[in-house]
């Protein structure tokens, strides 16, 4: 990799991170915004026009509030359980594929900070790793109500992730790669060969299970029980203040951005839109890719509208509610999913 | 027991049918719901830029009335004091001197009239007690303060406008 290459790539690393910031920054305007509309009222709408910034009038009240560690908390590990789940937030954005590649002349800019050949496993890595921010936080915090939120999101996580694994499982198997790129370059248009390219149309039960196994992932109603309000004061969070409230809030939205990205990019065809090929001959090539990471962008947009949609909608589950939920439905369906994907894909090569 | 009030509904708990088991029909129908307010006209009313329209009989902070020729009315008989439950009201009386019959009517008047708005109820009952039309009720809410002594109101703040100003 030459010198251009590497400035290049540290350019856009620092782009996504910046952007995944913003979004996650206006994730929590939007939230209060759609909340209000949901509940026919106005939402924030006193700094800035329309409120746009009260996301930074938020942010530097959570700077300026006072640091408060709890006598009896552990130090360390109550500054670095926030630390560790901002961080985790942040590093799974690392394997998406933002847009097809940009040519000029002889030079080719990939839109991805890394194309690694295990995309999926690294994502389902982070995600796992995630819990361990909840979970290092609820302990450190020295509280009944922390710690039972983190046993809660900690088990929460683990149910989910087997039934997460195997909707995957499904579609790597009609995928047969694991590299994020791979996957979206399959799912290039919108039409191929007498059917969708998507994958959303060849695996509608996978995509289900994702998304409902998203949800808990990210800790968002109907599965928010971690930091249930009416059982558990705050759950994990209970003890924390200022910035350190902030950045486990911060993280959970930018989980909200990066689980959409995946989403998009797994199921609803990344940066690929229909009749791109066609336009492609009309325009310049680079041209169709920037329409390719704007339409990305809109299809993580519509993700996260959905995230909060179904947030002022659904109530919470109980907690053997969850339980039942992923392990005596959502496993038996994805496994169920995996024999039928397995069955069909052997007819159709024959 | 027989149903006195005919209102009575008998909740009868059939077990869950496939569709209502798998959820994700009352789950699109919640969305559906939930979407539909979203497009809805919000129903705030955004304080202190819009206001509400009081009702006819709403009571609000007081006015003492002057009359057609724009003299004071109250000629402090204490009824509104006397009548009032929470003792929010109190003054002290003047006699009329010559020459000031263009600012009072009657030969008695307030010299110092002062509601405590921190203990009045607006129950109206001053405006029922006063036996010469000079104490309405017709004024806007009470503003808020930072001291407790702002909400003590004189003839300051209680006296109409003059006529011709």
């Amino acid at each position: 990799m030459d010198t251009a290459q590497l400035i290049f790539k540290l350019i856009l690393v620092v782009a996504i991170f910046a952007i995944s910031l913003l979004i996650a920054l206006y994730s929590t305007y939007a939230e209060r915004k759609v909340a209000a509309f949901f509940q026919d009222r106005l939402g924030p709408n006193r700094a800035g026009p329309y409120g746009l910034l009260q996301p930074f009038a938020d942010g530097i009240k959570m700077f300026l509030k006072e640091e408060i560690i709890p006598t009896n908390a552990s130090a360390f590990l109550f500054i670095a359980g926030p630390s560790l789940a901002i961080l985790t937030a942040c590093i799974g954005s690392a394997v998406i594929p933002w847009g097809q590649k940009l040519t000029f002349g002889n030079t080719v800019i990939d839109l991805q900070v890394a194309d690694i050949n295990v995309g999926i496993l690294y994502i389902f890595g982070v995600v796992s790793l995630g819990v361990y921010g909840i979970m290092i936080g609820g302990w450190a915090s020295n509280n009944k109500y922390s710690l039972l939120g983190a046993i809660r999101a900690a088990s929460q996580n683990i149910s989910y992730e087997i039934s997460m694994g195997l909707a995957i499982i499904a579609l790597l198997l009609v995928t047969g790669t694991l590299s994020l790129r791979g996957i979206a370059e399959q799912q290039h248009g919108f039409w191929a060969n007498g059917y969708f390219t998507w994958n959303v149309f060849k695996q509608p039960l996978g995509f289900l299970l994702f998304i409902i196994c998203a949800f808990a992932e990210t800790n968002r109603t109907p599965f928010d029980l971690p930091e249930c309000e009416t059982e558990l004061v705050g759950g994990y969070h209970t003890e924390y203040s200022s910035m350190k409230l902030g950045f486990y809030l911060f993280s959970e939205y930018i989980n909200m951005f990066v689980s959409s990205a995946v989403m998009a990019t797994l199921y609803f065809g990344g940066y690929n839109f229909p009749f791109m090929d066609m336009l492609s001959k009309i325009i310049d090539p680079n041209w169709v890719t920037i329409i390719g990471v704007f339409l990305f962008f809109i299809k993580i947009a519509c993700f996260i509208f959905f995230f909060m949609w179904v947030r002022w909608t659904i109530p919470r589950f109980r907690y053997d509610q969850l339980m039942d939920l992923g392990w005596k439905t959502l496993i038996p369906l994805a496994i169920a999913n995996i024999v039928i994907t397995g069955i069909v894909i052997t007819f159709l090569n024959r | 027991m027989e149903s006195l009030s005919n209102k009575r509904k008998v909740l009868i708990q059939k077990p869950l049918n496939f569709w209502e088991r798998i959820y994700l029909p009352a789950i699109v129908k919640g969305l559906s719901i939930t979407m539909s307010h979203f497009f809805r006209k919000p129903v705030t009313i955004q304080y202190p830029e819009q206001k509400r329209e009081f009702s006819e009989n709403f009571r609000g902070m007081h006015s003492l009335k002057r009359d057609e020729e724009g003299r004071e009315r109250c000629t402090a008989c204490g009824l509104c004091a006397l009548s009032c439950p929470a003792e929010a009201i109190s003054m002290i009386a003047a006699e009329r001197k010559k020459g000031e019959e263009n600012l009072y009517r009657e030969e008695k008047y307030a010299a110092v009239y002062e509601i405590n708005m921190l203990r009045c109820i607006f129950c109206g009952l001053c405006e029922e007690a006063c036996p010469k039309e000079a104490i309405y009720l017709d004024g806007d809410i009470v503003p808020s303060e930072y001291l407790r002594k702002d909400f003590i109101y004189g003839k300051d703040k209680l006296v109409e406008a003059p006529l011709n100003q």
